[in-house]
């Protein structure tokens, strides 16, 4: 009984601490603003759409990856999981719910073009360093 | 085959470990972040000490399980020093060091006690269900003080960005492991499973704190009513 009442205590309080955490790591790149080429290339310009997170993702992973970067980009990508499943589940009976899920997953797709500009760069600086040498 | 998966985790969490707190020596934020860095250097020592124990006497030995519980136990208990360091960041501007040092001493005490009647309790069967108890316990404990400072960062509205990630990331940690213990307890036929969660969450704690450490900058600020699951 008690292990039972520890568990659903625990798994309410890691949903909110996830939550809270991949929103703590969108807003941490939320304030970067696109370059025109990284625009170009995702088609996101002021706002992103939920939509584009698949998309760039795929473009994400065609880039080499930053060791630093990797572990937010996972998080993020298990977070735009729960809120499919939140949007396909719980926001078809909540309605409000719905506007949520979708600002939240525009915002995570905003996420993943930050990345992908942090990793354009990494890598033409790493061709940078490899031409010098 | 099953030791050889949580030898590479251990490893790969050992070294990322250590290279947080090399790194927050060279950075010279080790002060700033002192308990932090000693939970982390005690952890890097404890993982390789298992590693020794594990490669020595194996998986299913009584020396590799028992040395398994009690130091995980012990880092519990040092993790709750490194929440208190938090609650001490966070409440740094109310000059309230004197009162978390007492809630401290009265925090180890009592989990102290706590432990020692579990053990008291268990006897000779110290291995099976009862030490799986008593380490939900603990974690259950981390994650009730980890709420607890999450409610105070949102309450004081805390702009630190670093310390917020490094409490959530606490309480993501604190939360998955006594959520797989109590999982645990419910069903310990499922033994085979539960071997290879607690190596694997464990990877999550330093991984973010390296993502804190590196990647945000000291001075980064962000308003904590946005993190809120629940807009305020």
């Amino acid at each position: 009984m008690m292990a039972a009442v520890i568990f659903i205590f625990s798994a309410a309080a890691l949903l909110q601490f996830f939550i809270s955490y991949c929103r703590s790591l969108i807003a941490a790149s939320s304030k970067q603003v696109l370059s025109a080429e990284v625009k170009d290339v995702t088609g996101i310009q002021r706002f992103a759409s939920g939509d584009d997170f698949k998309r760039v993702m795929q473009l994400l992973q065609l880039c080499p990856e930053r060791p630093e970067d990797r572990n937010s980009v996972q998080a993020i990508d298990a977070y735009f999981s729960l809120l499919n499943f939140l949007r396909s589940t719980v926001a078809r009976i909540f309605p409000s719910m719905h506007a949520w899920t979708e600002s939240e997953r525009g915002q995570c797709a905003y996420f993943a073009a930050v990345a992908l500009e942090r990793r354009i760069s990494f890598s033409r600086d790493m061709l940078a360093q490899q031409m010098d040498a | 085959m099953p030791g050889l998966v949580i030898h590479v985790l251990d490893l790969l969490t050992a070294l990322l470990q250590a290279s947080i707190v090399v790194v927050s020596f060279a950075r010279g934020y080790s002060r700033r972040y002192l308990t932090i860095n000693l939970y982390l250097a005690a952890s890097t020592i404890v993982l390789f000490l298992r590693y020794y124990i594990l490669s020595r006497h194996g998986l299913l030995s009584e020396e590799y399980i028992y040395f398994y519980y009690y130091s995980d136990a012990l880092l519990t208990i040092g993790l709750y020093f490194t929440l208190i360091g938090l609650y001490a960041t966070v409440f740094e501007e109310m000059k309230a060091a004197q009162y978390l040092r007492v809630f401290t001493i009265l925090l180890l005490i009592g989990t102290a006690a706590f432990s020692s009647a579990v053990v008291q309790q268990s006897g000779p069967r110290l291995i099976t269900r009862y030490v799986v108890e008593m380490s939900q316990n603990l974690y259950f404990v981390g994650v009730i003080l980890t709420y607890i400072l999450w409610g105070a960062v949102l309450k004081l509205r805390e702009t630190r960005t670093r310390v917020i990630q490094l409490v959530l990331s606490l309480g993501v940690y604190f939360s998955a492991f006594a959520g797989n213990y109590a999982l645990r307890n419910l069903y310990p036929q499922l033994h085979f499973v539960w071997e290879f969660v607690p190596p694997t969450l464990g990877c999550l704690l330093p991984l973010s704190w390296a993502y804190a450490f590196w990647h945000i900058p000291e001075d980064a600020r962000i308003a904590p009513s946005r993190l809120a699951v629940v807009p305020r």
